[in-house]
């Protein structure tokens, strides 16, 4: 089930340079929510931006839920000034979200805001018991996200960063790359979530493991309930809606652009 | 307000526009769709359609620029999928159609019209982001009647001809549609419209929807009722709040259908509806 909702900004603040994290309280989003979805924000009541931002859900609370997004135009910038007590509107959940396999050791490989929606996941997972691994890269150390909320989960993390101010210097599809015969790869799912290139990279070792992965796809969307087909992907299977079939695909069927 | 458009019976005076609502089930869970006046679907084309490739949409000030390409599954996919489903919402059901050739246009529309549950077929003959069909049509006066009187001959559900704003005088186009047998004119389609994409140096040429529209729809609708003040016109472009509707209803239409405000909010077709009753 999806709705449409005005759910109240509980918080709204900085958690990186040009990063935030929104908490909301909603009334039905957060029952139905999984991890690997997301929500469609309006961010201002005019029509300027026209369109609903989309952001992955980060956490899902037991009254309402958060997201964490970077600023990169007016709508999150306007959504960055948005203060505590005001109300959006917001539809969700959407998507299909992550699949979880109890037999497997999850392997959450994120780049950059990828770690938001992937948090998400790896909490479930503690909930659930079931074992992970978290890779995480970003280009600098000052962007690496959630790192003390992960700390609290107790979980096994592996950091990169580009410029090597934290963990390891190289990119976070190497970083796991150098543990893939320390974590057996026949006992192992991949979930991805980050910049296009990162995910292709993870994906193609994946592929040649034969390990089961799951990534989550980023395009431009209008509606985010699958009507107008604006954010098609190109599969084996024809075109796919990130929106609706999507975000989380199996990467053997994405041909990659 | 009830109303009956050319034997086109609808609960009120609100559709929303073909295109900016999928096949009406996509909205099942936010909109109570037996509260619409009719479902206006996507176009349906007489083979599957693989639409444009990306970029298919792009924002701008007040208005979006669309370029899917008619993305469908075929006459045959959408009888055997969505019109079951569909016939059992309690509301007109308006399908839009179209095709690259008049023959194209022809068998869609006849396959349809043999089905139960349909109320109207809409001819898309403004879509501006195909390389055939469409808007070829809409833009010439003698192809634009000899299309409709096409899919006329073969068509006893009342017929809505979907114009192009993007010709010199749209009273010509509406003329050549309504000598056609067109029953019923709904306009206007997208604005032919290229802009860039930010940080890429690819730009994208499509049709532009929402409020920046507003004034030619207006415009068009007024034009159109002077020079036909008996033909029933269901006025669309940029319409999102119940003002803009009035304002559609003043111009000249009878009926209004709601387009890229769906994707905006989901919840604004059916709060126009209650707020003109």
């Amino acid at each position: 089930m999806i709705y449409q909702e005005r759910c109240s900004v509980l918080e709204n603040v900085k958690v990186a340079p040009d990063y935030f994290k929104l908490t909301v309280l909603s009334k039905n989003i957060h029952r139905s929510a999984k991890p690997g979805q997301f929500v469609q924000i309006k961010v201002s009541g005019s029509s300027t931006p026209l369109l609903r931002r989309p952001f992955s859900i980060h956490r899902i609370n037991k009254d309402g839920f958060s997201i964490i997004y970077h600023i990169v135009g007016k709508g999150t910038e306007i959504l960055s000034r948005t203060q505590k007590g005001a109300e959006l509107d917001v539809i969700g959940p959407l998507g299909n979200g992550f699949t979880i396999d109890r037999t497997k050791t999850a392997i959450l490989i994120a780049g950059g805001c990828g770690s938001a929606p992937l948090y998400c996941l790896e909490e479930e997972l503690k909930k659930k018991k079931i074992g992970s691994h978290f890779f995480m890269g970003a280009t600098t150390k000052d962007l690496l996200l959630c790192g003390s909320d992960f700390a609290k989960l107790g979980t096994k993390l592996y950091i990169s960063t580009d410029d090597g101010s934290c963990g390891e210097k190289c990119t976070v599809s190497a970083l796991y790359s150098s543990y893939i015969d320390t974590l057996d790869p026949k006992k192992c799912l991949i979930y991805t979530c980050g910049p296009k290139p990162m995910m292709k990279a993870v994906s193609e070792i994946a592929e040649k493991h034969n390990i089961p992965c799951q990534v989550s796809l980023e395009e431009y969307m209008a509606c985010g309930i699958g009507a107008c087909l604006g954010c098609v992907v190109e599969t084996i299977n024809g075109n796919r809606r990130v929106c609706k079939d999507g975000p989380v695909f199996d990467p053997k069927e994405i041909i990659w652009q | 307000m009830a109303i009956i458009l050319a034997g086109l019976e609808m609960k009120n005076q609100v559709t929303v526009a073909s295109g900016t609502f999928g096949f009406g089930l996509e909205f099942a869970d936010l909109v109570p769709l037996d509260k619409l006046g009719a479902i206006t679907t996507k176009t349906v084309t007489i083979k599957p359609r693989k639409g444009n490739p990306q970029p298919r949409l792009m924002e701008v000030e007040n208005g979006l620029v669309n370029s899917i390409g008619l993305q469908n599954d075929g006459v045959e996919y959408f009888i055997a999928n969505y019109l079951p489903k569909l016939k059992k919402i309690k509301t007109a059901l308006i399908v839009n159609i179209a095709g690259e050739t008049i023959e194209e246009y022809v068998r869609t529309a006849e396959i349809l019209c043999r089905q139960d549950g349909i109320n109207a077929i809409e001819v898309n003959i403004s879509c501006p982001n195909v390389k055939k069909g469409c808007i070829a049509f809409g833009k010439d006066p003698a192809m634009t009647k000899e299309v409709i009187s096409a899919v006329r001959e073969t068509c006893k559900l009342p017929l809505i001809a979907k114009l192009t704003p993007n010709v010199a005088d749209i009273t010509v186009i509406a003329k050549a549609a309504l000598d056609g047998g067109a029953d019923i004119l709904s306009m206007i389609n997208t604005v032919q419209h290229t802009t860039t994409i930010p940080g890429k140096s690819q730009a994208i040429t499509g049709g532009l929807s929402g409020p920046t529209i507003k004034p030619n729809a207006l415009k068009m609708i007024s034009q159109v009722r002077a020079a036909f003040p008996g033909t029933p016109i269901i006025g669309m472009g940029g319409i999102m709040s119940a003002s803009d509707a009035k304002e559609f209803f003043a111009a000249g239409a009878n009926a209004i259908a709601v387009g890229t405000a769906n994707f905006v909010d989901p919840g604004i077709v059916i709060r126009i509806i209650d707020e003109i009753g």
